[in-house]
């Protein structure tokens, strides 16, 4: 042992007298405690106590500056009865299924491009990643700008290329409106996937892919027999993550189109603003964000067993 | 690389890849050239002879200084930097020591807590928004920062814990039980040894997190209601909006000037940014 370790030792050693505090904090409960607490403390209070608040008024017929009397389930089986609300339901359905498919075929192609070698690869990387980092509600309204069926350059463009030959108006028309809306959601996702699809590639040892090709699969092949299965765990955390935010969007449509024409993108989260923030409907708006809470609920435990079972084999 | 011809590297690699890039990059370049170009020029229809789409004859900076003289912008901006420092400095200050706790410590309960925290991971604002918002009210915090500084922290928390776990398990346990050998206290070889050790993953976590609370929207928007108050996102959104005119080139600049400091920031700590990115979707 070195002297200057025994020095060391000893300088700890005869440090002064610990205080009570010390002593305490040297018992792993009481440290796991304290440090526990803070986070304890802002998570109890701003999502816990919100939880039983939301759950509470959401029974209640409450609104702005009313407390409101418990009327039991009324708001939900008003709900039920709501047509809007249904075709909120129906939308959110949609939107979050047909965006969350082409997120991921696009962002594992672009994953795969990108996982080549080539001039300028880091380059376009950080550059592929700005539609996710860049504030959404301010690149959306470039795109609501990009959509305007007067001033349009997405018409200009596929006028002049002969694709169509009348304008059209992407978020007025109620047919067009949710592809236009899925359009953005997915030009925002797609970056998400591919860096973190691009992390899991780069784990998968080059020699797999090296001996397949020696046994003879094609290219076809040695992806979906060799890449897919070990790129699996990470694409299924990936999806759930990207799931959840697709099912709970707000901003994209909030500025896109505010729910409309005649709620053709009406989804749950607006719908809820709408009611709950707009019109003051406190307990109404509540229930219809609390309606969400079940589907995530199975999404989330679905999701987690399939995991589950894709890292046990 | 793409094997054989040439052709097929075209077609297997540069075009996707190119449409890729352009399809992601282009609603930036419409922001920049919307954001110059003269008003005469801007609200001329698509079907007019004379529309150029893609670049402006007469680049104006009207626009711009439109922006930063007659709104409220550079207030909206200050705000906004202050939420999102203050509230990633909590978030990460939390994070730590709550990381810490969960992936070093034994104690009763430890697994429940640390699936709770990853449970409120998975909770997106927008299920609590209205019953928080009557909380802020009765807390007294509605239409101040306080209100976004002690929410944000709420989903970064859980994302800061996360990511710092994985950090503090790759840590070996040797090197803290040495410490303690030589007689450090527990609190003193977290502080001293273990913290410092994480420290690319501390930056990690706080430039996310920043990002993050710079790009929230729907907290900013229902509990803040006067336009000094307001971040960036919110103000643009509702301030530049007058009745039913959207004045696009104020628009655009303010999009394009509301997103200088995240992507400052990520320019500098790209590697950082995606080391926190994929570490907050590791299972």
């Amino acid at each position: 042992m070195a002297i200057s370790d025994v020095l060391s030792h000893r300088a700890f050693a005869q440090a002064p007298r610990r205080g009570a505090a010390t002593r305490l904090l040297e018992d792993e409960r009481w440290l796991a405690a304290v440090l526990l607490l803070p986070t304890v403390i802002l998570l109890g209070l701003f999502i816990a106590y919100p939880f039983v608040e939301g759950v509470w008024l959401s029974v209640t017929d409450a609104t702005v500056g009313v407390p409101g009397h418990f009327v039991g389930l009324a708001n939900f089986t008003a709900l039920l009865h709501d047509s809007i609300f249904l075709v909120a339901v129906r939308n959110t359905f949609v939107y979050t299924a047909v965006a969350t498919v082409l997120k991921l075929a696009l962002g594992l192609w672009l994953a795969l491009l990108l996982n080549r070698h080539f001039r300028g690869k880091a380059f376009t990387r950080a550059f592929v990643l700005l539609p996710f980092i860049i504030p959404t509600v301010l690149s959306t309204f470039a795109w609501k700008w990009m959509f305007d069926p007067t001033f349009s350059v997405i018409n200009w463009t596929l006028f002049q290329l002969g694709i169509i030959h009348g304008r059209i108006n992407w978020l007025g028309d109620p047919s067009l409106a949710l592809i236009s809306v899925i359009i953005v959601n997915v030009w925002r996702g797609v970056p998400f996937y591919a860096i973190s699809l691009l992390a899991g590639l780069q784990t998968i040892n080059p020699e797999l892919q090296e001996a397949a090709a020696i046994d003879g699969a094609r290219p076809w092949q040695r992806f979906w027999h060799v890449t897919w299965p070990l790129l699996l765990p990470v694409t299924m955390v990936v999806v759930l993550f990207s799931v959840i935010q697709t099912f709970a969007d707000f901003q994209l449509v909030y500025v896109l189109t505010g729910g409309g024409p005649a709620n053709a993108t009406q989804l749950f989260a607006t719908y809820a603003y709408q009611i709950g923030v707009g019109t003051g409907l406190l307990s109404q708006g509540a229930a219809v964000s609390l309606a969400m809470f079940p589907f995530l609920l199975i999404i989330v435990v679905v999701q987690l067993l399939y995991i589950r079972r894709v890292e046990v084999h | 690389m793409i094997e054989g011809a040439k052709w097929r590297r075209w077609v297997y690699f540069y075009i996707p890849l190119g449409v890729f890039v352009l399809w992601l990059l282009f609603p930036f370049y419409w922001m920049l050239v919307t954001s110059v170009r003269p008003d005469r020029e801007l609200y001329r229809p698509w079907t007019a002879p004379n529309y150029a789409p893609f670049w402006t004859a007469h680049p104006t900076l009207v626009h711009i200084t439109d922006l930063l003289t007659q709104t409220l912008f550079i207030r909206w901006m200050a705000n906004t930097l202050f939420i999102a420092i203050l509230a990633t400095l909590i978030s990460l200050f939390c994070g730590l020591l709550a990381g810490y706790a969960l992936s070093r410590l034994k104690f009763p309960g430890g697994g429940a807590l640390g699936t709770g925290i990853f449970i409120t991971y998975l909770v997106p604002q927008t299920l609590l928004f209205i019953p928080l918002a009557n909380i802020i009210r009765n807390f007294s915090l509605g239409d101040t920062p306080w209100a976004l500084i002690l929410t944000y922290p709420t989903f970064l928390i859980p994302f800061c814990t996360w990511l710092l776990m994985g950090y503090f398990k790759a840590i070996p346990r040797e090197l803290e039980e040495c410490a303690r050998i030589d007689g450090a206290t527990r609190w003193k070889a977290m502080l001293y040894i273990i913290f410092p050790i994480a420290v690319p993953g501390i930056l990690s976590a706080g430039i996310f997190a920043f990002t993050l609370s710079w790009n929230e929207f729907i907290y900013a928007l229902v509990f803040l209601s006067s336009a000094e108050q307001k971040t960036v996102s919110v103000g643009v959104t509702s301030e530049l909006v007058r009745g039913d005119v959207f004045y696009w080139g104020q628009l655009m600049a303010g999009a394009l000037l509301g997103s200088v400091p995240v992507a400052f920031i990520y320019s500098f700590f790209v590697e950082h940014y995606v080391a926190g990115l994929t570490g907050s979707v590791k299972g």
